[in-house]
C-alpha cells in the first residue's frame, strides 16, 4: 500500500506536467491566446498603476537590475513592517516588534524564497505580518525566480532577440498563475479543514477540565502559496506537521502535488521553447530518475527504523516514527521529504532532525545538487547549466567545439558557469568550517556527536539551497546564526541568477551554428546518461567528504 | 518581442527603479492584504465550521477542543495519545528534535516503556507499538495507529468497568481508514474516542 501511494502521487505529477507545461508557455511565449481576454484587464490596469509604458525585451543587464531593484524595494518595505509590527493594527494576540538581526534574516530568507525560520509563526509574526510580508513575499519571490528562469529560457533558445520584459514576465506570473491557482488551492484546503480565520487564539476547556489555548489564523491562504511558490515558510513553527496547516493525507497530497507540479513542468516548457519537446523531456527524466533513487533510500531508511529504539524489545514494524505523525505514517512521510528538498521548498511534515542517519541524508543531498526539480524556476536553470557543463565535457572528450541547441559554448560562458556552479558547495562549507572553529556556532548544536555536524551542515545547505527546511533542533535564533545564514541566502540567490542571466545575455546574440551529423545531440537518453553522471560527479567530489563527516558517520555509530 | 538588444537605452535605470518601488508597493496591496482577505471572506462564507478551526463543543455550546489538534490525558482510564515535547500546549508546536544518535531520546524512551508496563502489566512489551512511546512531529498529533488504540483496552476495561468488545467496537467506530481508500495510514482521533468513552462512563 505504501509504494501504490507514492506511485499514484507520482503518476498524477507526471500527467500534470504537458497541461501545465503547455500553459505556463502559453503565459510567457508573448504570443496573443485566448486568456488574455480573462487576464488582459487586470493586468492592464496593474501596468499603469507600476507607471510601465513600454513592454519591450530588455537587455540582460536591464532584467537583471529590474529584478534586483524590485526586491530590494520589497525588503526595505517589508523590514519596517516587521519592525513596526507592535503598533500596526491586525495583531489581535499583541506580539511586539521583531528583533533587527531576526528582522534581517527573516526579510533575506523570504524574498529569497528560502524560507528558513529563526522565529516560531505563532509567537513571533502578528497576523498582519503574516499576510503583508510572509504571503507577499511568497508570491512575489516565487514569481521573481519563475521570471528570471523564463528569461534564461529565451536566452538560450530564441535567437537574435531579447530575453524579454522583466516587470512583464513578472506581473504575468501573479495574475496568470500563482494568485488563480493560490485562491482555488486555498478553497479546497479550506473544505478539507485547514483553518482560515481572522480571530484570536482559541481557548478550549478540555475533556478533564483542563484549559487549552489554541493558536489559529489565516493558515490555508498561506499554505496554498508556501507550496505553489515552493517557499516552504509555516504558518506555525512546526509548519507543514502541524495539523492544522496539514490535517489529513488528502491535504498532504495536494501540498506535494502544489510544490511540484509547476517544477516539474518548467522543462516541459523549456522543450516548448526550444521547438523541441524532447529536449524537456531528456532533463525531466534526469531529474526524475535523480528523484527517485533519493525517494527509494529516504522510504527504506525509515521503514527499517532506527536500530536504537529497535533494540528495545517493543512492536517497532512501523519504522521511525519519532518526529512523525501518524496521519502520514512512513509512505507520505518520506515523500513529502523527498520533495519538499527536491523542490527546495523546505516546507515539512516531519522533523528532518529526527529522521534516521541515512534518511536524513537524502534532504541533505537533494539540496547540495540542487537540481532535482529545484524551486521556483532556478532548478531547471541550475540543470541547464550542468547540460552545458556536460555538453563542454563531451566535447572536450571527442575533441570538438561544444554546442548546445546551436550555439558555441566559449571561455565566456564556461567561466560564468564554473562561477556559478563553485559558489553552491563554497557558501555551504565555508560557513560551517567557521562555525564549527567560534563558540558563537558550536552553542547551538543541541546533539552531541556526529549529528552536531549535520546539523550545522544541514543549516547552510538549506540556506544556499534556499530551500529554508531545517534540523530544526539547532538553537539558530541568535545573531551569529541570523547573520551568517542571511549572508548565504543572499549570495546562494542571486549571485547564480545573475550569472545565469548573463550566460543568457551572450548566448541570445551568438550566431546558430548550422547541425550537421557530428552535432552532438541533446535530445537523446544518451545525453540524459550523461547529464545525471555531471551532476553526481560535480557533487560527489565536492560534498562526500561532509556527508561522510555527518550522517554516514552517524549511521556507523548507531547500526 | 521588439528586437531592441543593441539599443540598450531602452529604459533608463532612474525609471526602472520607479517602477519598481511602485511594483513594491501595489503587490504588497495585492498579494499581503486583498488576497488573504478575500481568502478568509470566501473560506467563512462557505466552510465556516472548517475554517475556525473544526472545534468541538459540548451541549452547552463551550469548546472542548478540536478535532485536528490532539490533547493531554492524565487519567490511565481515558485512551492516551503520543508522547509530545510541549504537551499538548496548542499555543505553539514543536518537538525536542531528538537525533537518531541521541542518548536523551534513548532515556526517554526507556522511562515510557516503563511507565507503560506499570500501566499495563497484561500486555507484554513486545506488543507495545513504536509509535505510542515515540514523539510526534507536531506535539499536538491527534491521532493514534488502531494498535496503539488495541493494546490499550485491557488497562481501560478493567479501570472503567466496561466491557472489552465494547471498548474494541468503540475504537473500530472511531478508526479512519486511508483517505480516499489510498492514502496516508489508518488512524484512532482520541480526543473524539474520549469524549464518547466519557459518556459510557457515567
Amino acid at each position: 500500500m505504501d509504494i501504490l501511494q507514492m506511485i499514484i502521487v507520482i503518476g498524477v505529477l507526471v500527467l500534470l506536467v504537458k497541461p501545465l507545461g503547455t500553459y505556463v508557455y502559453h503565459v510567457y511565449s508573448d504570443e496573443p491566446n485566448r486568456t488574455d481576454r480573462i487576464f488582459g484587464g487586470t493586468e492592464r490596469f496593474i501596468y499603469r498603476i507600476i507607471g510601465l509604458k513600454s513592454r519591450d525585451g530588455m537587455t540582460w543587464k536591464k532584467y537583471a537590475l529590474s529584478f534586483l531593484l524590485t526586491n530590494i524595494a520589497l525588503v526595505a518595505i517589508s523590514y519596517l513592517l516587521l519592525r513596526l509590527q507592535g503598533a500596526l493594527p491586525g495583531n489581535p494576540n499583541k506580539i511586539g516588534a521583531m528583533e533587527e538581526t531576526l528582522s534581517f534574516n527573516t526579510v533575506i530568507s523570504f524574498i529569497t524564497n528560502t524560507n528558513l525560520q529563526h522565529y516560531s509563526g505563532e509567537t513571533g509574526l502578528s497576523y498582519f505580518s503574516q499576510m503583508a510580508v510572509i504571503m507577499m513575499m511568497m508570491f512575489t519571490s516565487a514569481a521573481t525566480g519563475f521570471s528570471v528562469a523564463i528569461a534564461f529560457i529565451r536566452g538560450i533558445t530564441s535567437r537574435g532577440s531579447t530575453i524579454g520584459n522583466f516587470f512583464s514576465d513578472f506581473v504575468k506570473s501573479h495574475t496568470r498563475i500563482f494568485l488563480p491557482l493560490a485562491l482555488l488551492i486555498t478553497l479546497v484546503l479550506v473544505g478539507l479543514h485547514v483553518p482560515q480565520t481572522l480571530q484570536p487564539t482559541v481557548t478550549a476547556t478540555t475533556l478533564e477540565g483542563a484549559t487549552q489555548s489554541i493558536a489559529i489564523g489565516p493558515v490555508a491562504s498561506l499554505e496554498s502559496i508556501k507550496h505553489l511558490g515552493t517557499n516552504g515558510g509555516g504558518f506555525f513553527g512546526v509548519n507543514s506537521a502541524h495539523p492544522f496547516e496539514n490535517p489529513n493525507p488528502l491535504t498532504n497530497v495536494i501540498e506535494i502535488l502544489s510544490m511540484w507540479a509547476l517544477p516539474a513542468s518548467l522543462p516541459y516548457v523549456y522543450g516548448r521553447f526550444a521547438g523541441n519537446r524532447k529536449q524537456g523531456w531528456v532533463v525531466f527524466s534526469a531529474m526524475m530518475t535523480l528523484f527517485l533513487v533519493f525517494l527509494a533510500t529516504v522510504y527504506t531508511a525509515e521503514v527499517n527504523g532506527n536500530p536504537v529504539l529497535n533494540n528495545l524489545g517493543v512492536d517497532a514494524s512501523q519504522g521511525s516514527m519519532e518526529g512523525k505523525e501518524v496521519r502520514f505514517g512512513m509512505a507520505q512521510s518520506a515523500l513529502f521529504t523527498a520533495v519538499t528538498t527536491a523542490a527546495t521548498t523546505g516546507t515539512v511534515n516531519n522533523m528532518h532532525d529526527t529522521l534516521t542517519p541515512l534518511g536524513g541524508m537524502v534532504p541533505l543531498a537533494e539540496m547540495m545538487l540542487n537540481v532535482v526539480f529545484g524551486g521556483k524556476g532556478v532548478g531547471l536553470v541550475n540543470m541547464l547549466m550542468y547540460a552545458i557543463l556536460g555538453v563542454f565535457i563531451a566535447g572536450l572528450m571527442v575533441g570538438r567545439t561544444p554546442e548546445f541547441l546551436g550555439r558555441k559554448i566559449e571561455p565566456r560562458e564556461m567561466k560564468l558557469i564554473a562561477i556559478a556552479i563553485l559558489v553552491h558547495p563554497f557558501i555551504i562549507l565555508a560557513p560551517t568550517a567557521i562555525a564549527f572553529l567560534t563558540d558563537l556556532g558550536q552553542g547551538a548544536i543541541t546533539n552531541p556527536g556526529f549529528h552536531g555536524i549535520s546539523q550545522v551542515l544541514y543549516e547552510y545547505t538549506s540556506s544556499a539551497a534556499n530551500n529554508g527546511s531545517g534540523f530544526e533542533g539547532l538553537a539558530d535564533n541568535t545573531p551569529f546564526w541570523n547573520i551568517t545564514t542571511g549572508l548565504v541566502m543572499l549570495f546562494g540567490r542571486y549571485i547564480s541568477m545573475i550569472a545565469m542571466l548573463a550566460v543568457a545575455g551572450s548566448l541570445v546574440r551568438k550566431q546558430p551554428v548550422p547541425e550537421t551529423m557530428g552535432t552532438f545531440r541533446t535530445d537523446n537518453v544518451l545525453f540524459a546518461g550523461i547529464l545525471v553522471g555531471t551532476v553526481v560527479i560535480v557533487g560527489a567530489l565536492t560534498f562526500l567528504p561532509a556527508v561522510v563527516l555527518g550522517p554516514i558517520a552517524e549511521h556507523l555509530t548507531i547500526r | 518581442m521588439t528586437n531592441s538588444n543593441s539599443n540598450s537605452g531602452s529604459i533608463s535605470n532612474s525609471s526602472i527603479l520607479a517602477i519598481a518601488i511602485r511594483a513594491g508597493i501595489a503587490f504588497i496591496v495585492l498579494c499581503g492584504i486583498i488576497y488573504p482577505l478575500v481568502s478568509t471572506g470566501l473560506a467563512q462564507l462557505i466552510f465556516p465550521h472548517q475554517a475556525n478551526g473544526s472545534m468541538i463543543k459540548d451541549a452547552s455550546g463551550r469548546i472542548i477542543g478540536s478535532s485536528l489538534i490532539g490533547q493531554s490525558f492524565t487519567d490511565p482510564a481515558y485512551f492516551q495519545g503520543r508522547v509530545s515535547s510541549i504537551d499538548y500546549k496548542a499555543e505553539a508546536s514543536g518537538s525536542n528534535n531528538y537525533a537518531p544518535s541521541n542518548p536523551d531520546m534513548l532515556k526517554r524512551t526507556q522511562d515510557s516503556i516503563t511507565a507503560w508496563q506499570a500501566a499495563n502489566p497484561d500486555v507484554p512489551i513486545s506488543k507495545l507499538p513504536i509509535a505510542l512511546i515515540t514523539n510526534s512531529g507536531s506535539g499536538l498529533d491527534p491521532h493514534i495507529t488502531p494498535a496503539s488504540a488495541e493494546v490499550q483496552i485491557p488497562r481501560i476495561s478493567k479501570l472503567t468497568g466496561l466491557p472489552a468488545d465494547t471498548l474494541k467496537q468503540l475504537v473500530e467506530k472511531h478508526t479512519d481508514g486511508r483517505d480516499l481508500g489510498l492514502f496516508g495510514d489508518p488512524r484512532v482521533n482520541v480526543l473524539e474516542l474520549n469524549i464518547e468513552l466519557s459518556q459510557l462512563r457515567k
